[in-house]
């Protein structure tokens, strides 16, 4: 390709971070509850069900932080029928993602066509231009010229990161992830903990649906997330469960996803199927070269019972 | 004298009590998507509840739907049972419902079948088929496209290359080249017919390039419809249903199936007695596809009229679109 | 991942004793979860100004009311039943292959492409061949996440979901490409799909005027293969051995990441197989949306049948009519396809909860058992208990 224009990389680059913010929200969400040792297949039915009650309670009162209150709190819901099902009720956990994910999926669909009935656009969270810092040549248009929920997703990555190694919250979910039998016995609520995490987790899964319903794309389609939960969920296995790790997956991601889509634009000849597969299987071209090999939480998938191992 | 005006009063009222109650003509519809997919789903069901309402409502017409068949079997169970019951008219909305539609009308031949998109009746006296000439209306969404943008640069978002998005986008493609063969027309697949943020990302990637006029198909591209609405000066071209809701600022005109016309025709038909054997095409002649201007954009005359010129020979058969 | 709990050590290498309890157990709570789901399913039908008594009675009769209600049912257990042993398999090894859906859409390829470019060969070579050829498609690509999890650690979770997304991409390419229909060209409708198959290639149907196929009656040959795999091979008791207790195992000698690989090649070969015989017996033709979501209701199908591919069958069978049941009640009271989406997820997350009783019983009835065992026995030698 012939020197590609600083207006081209502009473009890919904050296409990048419009793409992989969902992701963001929703993948450290799940860091937190694989962390302490529960798998959350659901995340796509969370993101799903969240996203159109953003989308309504905008729709209805176009109050943005209403709207954004409303999705978290459908996700922390969500959150805690997966806990009592996955934790309390020890359900096998690949399953009963499965389940959740099939009932955001529907009712998702079935509240948007009883209750709205055909495609409509709110106006969402817009760009906040950061001043001074948005005018630096390149970095400025791409890093401060987001909306809100763009900024949120990215800040949330040091701020998982320092949750998770720097306080006693982090070193507790960690422990009921790494080792439940141990932490139940100095004390640690083993199932609070899972609990605390699965619904924090879907909570931020359930941004991740606002931040595409009442920011980036501003309205609510039928199967809106198109499996992006999905993907969010194998990006915590990509970044070793690790928050930095997430990122450099999103980011990843989403820049191979921007420039296949740019490629196309500009007429490179390659079938768009191709392109459009790129990205996954980057993904697994990365993880097959990185010399990272995280273990996984040694209890993740694994119900606690108290006198068990 | 008094005994036969009494039986003429009698025969009369029956006459007009039997018309009064007579069964409404049942019609069932089986679709892949949902009602609300603001492309191929929405625009048949649409139809049918026009066609419905100006019949004079459920008394006269019955429609029972069944949405987001994507699985062939499930639908042709759908298909089989809502024979089975006794409904006058199945509409199987979905290109791959044919070979379903093959196997159940041979058992249900007094039960009037119709499906598309596709233009294959089986030879069987009692199935319809029903398609659009999209390329006709993504022509004339060219010839406008290509006399308003003043980047000379175009986008296509589409979501995979078949079916009618194909022809629509490659018509589409005829017509900005028919008026200025120096500009760019850019197109992307997403792969998905669902994924309405890669659409958008795909929108915004032709908008960074330049293009400030776009189109597009299936239901994601209302993704497309949003990012054009947020850059602000971008127009937008549509197609199977009319966008111009969604942003009534930048939606130039779509192309709108008007299934009404075929519904009607398929109503009469099967009330004299032929239960199929006709393949429909909806085509700017016979009005099955209509450009819909979106009234809140100003078109400019110059505009409108090469459109308009080029409706009108392709309704002519003067021009020929290649699908 | 395989909950130690759900199968006793004992159970692993009995040959003799089948365990009515848990069989029953294992029946009648998930059942009840089902029952409960319904329930709430009542709720729901009730706010959408539905009748909750004609949905339900519509829900049964669909199901079981009628022959092609019945042949419906079988002909959805069909991949049930493929896809969820091929689960079972996985998840005796503590492999999770969320993997069915692309799995599916490579099987259906290769048994779409294998008749479509031999169209003239007989059926007793097509039909065998394409089923060869959709297994070892969906095999090697059960096999790619495999490899990258015994060589190189890559979680399952992760390469599935990515070659889900691959797999469908791969379909587009070839159907918008060499595999196009040519009807579809030559009449300009450029319909996504393949061209249908040569008639030989077709799988005989049961029943007439239904879409029961032969393929049914190959899953249940295959569920049965693979319980006597599963139970009756070398290769079948270290898979499970791995999955019980991979330390043990490895101590032993067992090559875990060589059984954790074989189990989703298997798996992946069997959604392979799944694949194709939905082409060759039902659409005998390739088109979009082939999977009809079956990698993920084969997962469950799994789970209803306790992990067990004998367990499988009558899983498959009972959900296969609950699909089909609940898509007749969705025409009965017209409501929303999303209602019945829902629906089942519900019955996944309360089936699914409901194992936790019904491990509770076992433990409980196995600690009695072992208690009066222990009894009879000290007081045999003479000893107070």
């Amino acid at each position: 390709m012939s020197g590609i224009s600083p207006d081209v990389m502009i473009g890919i680059f904050s296409t990048m971070m419009a793409l992989a913010t969902p992701f963001l929200y929703a993948a450290l969400g799940e860091t937190f509850a694989q962390r302490s040792g529960v798998v959350n297949l659901g995340v796509d039915g969370i993101m799903l069900i969240s996203a159109f009650a953003a989308f309504y309670v905008v729709l209805l009162t176009n109050n943005l932080w209403l709207g954004l209150l409303a999705a978290a709190l459908v996700g922390l819901a969500m959150g805690l029928l997966m806990s009592v099902v996955s934790v309390s009720l020890k359900a096998e956990q690949g399953v009963s993602g499965i389940g959740l994910y099939m009932l955001g999926m529907g009712l998702s669909s079935l509240l948007f066509k009883v209750l709205v009935g055909t495609v409509k656009t709110v106006q969402g969270f817009r760009g906040v231009a950061i001043p001074v810092l948005s005018d630096i040549p390149f970095i400025g248009p791409v890093l401060f010229r987001n909306s809100v929920l763009v900024y949120g997703a990215f800040l949330l990555v040091p701020l998982s990161y320092f949750v998770l190694e720097k306080t006693t919250l982090g070193l507790k979910i960690k422990a009921v992830g790494q080792n439940p039998a141990a932490a139940d016995s100095v004390g640690i609520s083993v199932n609070g903990i899972r609990y605390f995490s699965v619904c924090l987790g879907a909570a931020l899964a359930g941004i991740a649906g606002a931040s595409l319903s009442i920011s980036l794309l501003n309205l609510f389609q039928d199967n809106l997330t198109a499996g992006q939960g999905f993907i969010a969920v194998a990006l915590v296995y990509f970044g070793g469960w690790n928050p930095w790790g997430v990122l450099v997956g999103a980011l990843l991601f989403s820049v191979v996803n921007s420039i296949q889509l740019w490629m196309q634009v500009l007429g490179v000849k390659i079938p768009s199927a191709v392109a459009v597969m790129l990205p996954y299987v980057l993904t697994i071209v990365a993880l097959t070269v990185s010399v990272n090999r995280v273990r996984q939480p040694a209890a993740l998938n694994k119900p606690f019972e108290r006198g068990e191992s | 004298m008094k005994l036969a005006k009494v039986l003429t009063a009698l025969a009369l009222a029956s006459v007009l009590a039997a018309g009064a109650f007579a069964a409404p003509v049942k019609i069932a519809v089986i679709m892949p998507s949902a009602t609300t997919d603001m492309a191929f789903s929405q625009s048949m069901w649409q139809a049918l509840l026009a066609v419905q309402k100006a019949a004079g409502g459920e008394s006269a017409i019955l429609i029972k739907y069944t949405d987001n068949m994507f699985n062939v079997p499930d639908a042709a169970a759908a298909i089989r049972d809502y024979a089975s019951q006794g409904f006058d008219i199945v509409i199987a909305h979905g290109s791959q419902y044919g070979s379903s539609v093959q196997e159940i009308a041979k058992d249900f031949p007094k039960v009037t079948f119709a499906w598309g998109t596709d233009v294959n009746t089986y030879g069987l006296p009692n199935v319809y088929a029903y398609t659009a000439a999209a390329e006709e209306g993504g022509y004339v969404n060219g010839v406008l496209a290509a006399k308003l943008t003043k980047s000379k640069k175009i986008g296509v978002t589409g979501p995979i290359e078949v079916g009618d998005a194909k022809t629509y986008i490659d018509g589409f493609v005829q017509g900005v080249l028919s008026v200025d063969k120096t500009i760019v027309v850019s197109k992307t697949w997403t792969g998905s017919f669902s994924d309405v943020a890669l659409m958008t990302a795909a929108a915004q990637t032709h908008i960074a390039n330049g293009a400030d006029a776009l189109t597009g198909s299936s239901q994601s591209v209302v993704g497309s419809v949003g990012a054009a609405k947020d850059k602000g000066n971008v127009l937008w071209f549509g197609t199977q249903f009319d966008q111009s809701s969604l942003a009534p600022a930048i939606v130039v005109a779509s192309q709108n199936y008007d299934w009404n016309g075929m519904l009607k025709d398929i109503l009469a038909k099967r009330k004299a007695g032929t239960l199929g054997g006709i393949a429909y095409t909806l085509t700017l002649k016979n009005g099955g596809l209509k450009i819909a201007y979106n009234p809140a954009y100003k078109l400019p005359a110059a505009a409108k009229k090469a459109a308009d010129a080029a409706a009108k020979a392709i309704a002519a058969g003067t021009l020929k679109v290649e699908p | 991942m395989l909950s130690e709990r759900s199968i006793s050590p004992e159970k692993a290498s009995s040959r003799k004793a089948v365990d009515w309890g848990a069989i029953v157990v294992n029946v009648a709570l998930p059942f009840a979860g089902v029952i409960v789901a319904l329930f709430v399913g009542v709720i729901m039908l009730l706010l959408l100004k539905a009748d909750p008594i004609a949905a339900y009675t519509a829900l049964v009769q669909g199901a079981v009311g009628s022959t092609f209600g019945l042949t419906q049912s079988l002909v959805k257990a069909t991949p049930l039943l493929l896809v969820g042993s091929g689960i079972c398999i996985a998840f005796r090894a503590n492999v999770i292959n969320i993997g069915g859906e692309g799995q599916i859409i490579m099987g259906a390829l290769a048994g779409t492409a294998l008749p479509l470019a031999f169209p003239t060969v007989p059926g007793y070579i097509l039909i065998p061949g394409a089923c060869l050829a959709g297994f070892m498609a969906g095999a090697f690509w059960g096999f790619i996440p495999g490899i990258l999890k015994a060589r190189l650690k890559v979680n399952e979770i992760l390469s599935t979901i990515m070659l889900n997304a691959i797999a469908l991409q791969v379909m587009n390419l070839l159907l918008q490409g060499p595999l196009m229909d040519p009807e579809g060209i030559a009449h300009g409708t450029f319909l996504n799909q393949s061209a249908q198959l040569p008639h030989q290639a077709y799988l005989a149907r049961l029943v007439p005027q239904t879409l029961l196929h032969t393929g049914a009656i190959l899953a249940l040959v295959v569920a049965i293969a693979c319980y006597f795999f599963l139970w009756r091979t070398g290769l079948g008791f270290n898979i499970r051995a791995v999955g019980l207790n991979p330390a043990a195992s490895r101590y032993s000698g067992i090559d875990v990441p060589f059984y954790e690989a074989l189990s989703m090649t298997l798996a992946g070969g069997l959604a392979g197989l799944a694949g194709v015989i939905e082409v060759i017996g039902v659409q005998h033709r390739l088109m979009s949306g082939i999977t009809g979501g079956y990698g993920f209701t084969g997962i469950v199908a799994a789970l209803l049948g306790s992990l067990h591919p004998l367990g499988l069958i009558p899983a498959s069978v009972f959900f296969g009519g609950l699909l089909v049941g609940a898509d007749k009640m969705q025409r009965a009271v017209q409501v929303p396809s999303s209602l019945i989406t829902a629906m089942l997820g519900l019955i996944v997350l309360f089936v699914s909860g409901s194992s936790l009783w019904a491990r509770r019983w076992m433990a409980h009835r196995d600690a009695s058992t072992a208690r009066r065992n222990s009894m009879a026995g000290a007081s045999a030698r003479g000893e107070e208990a």
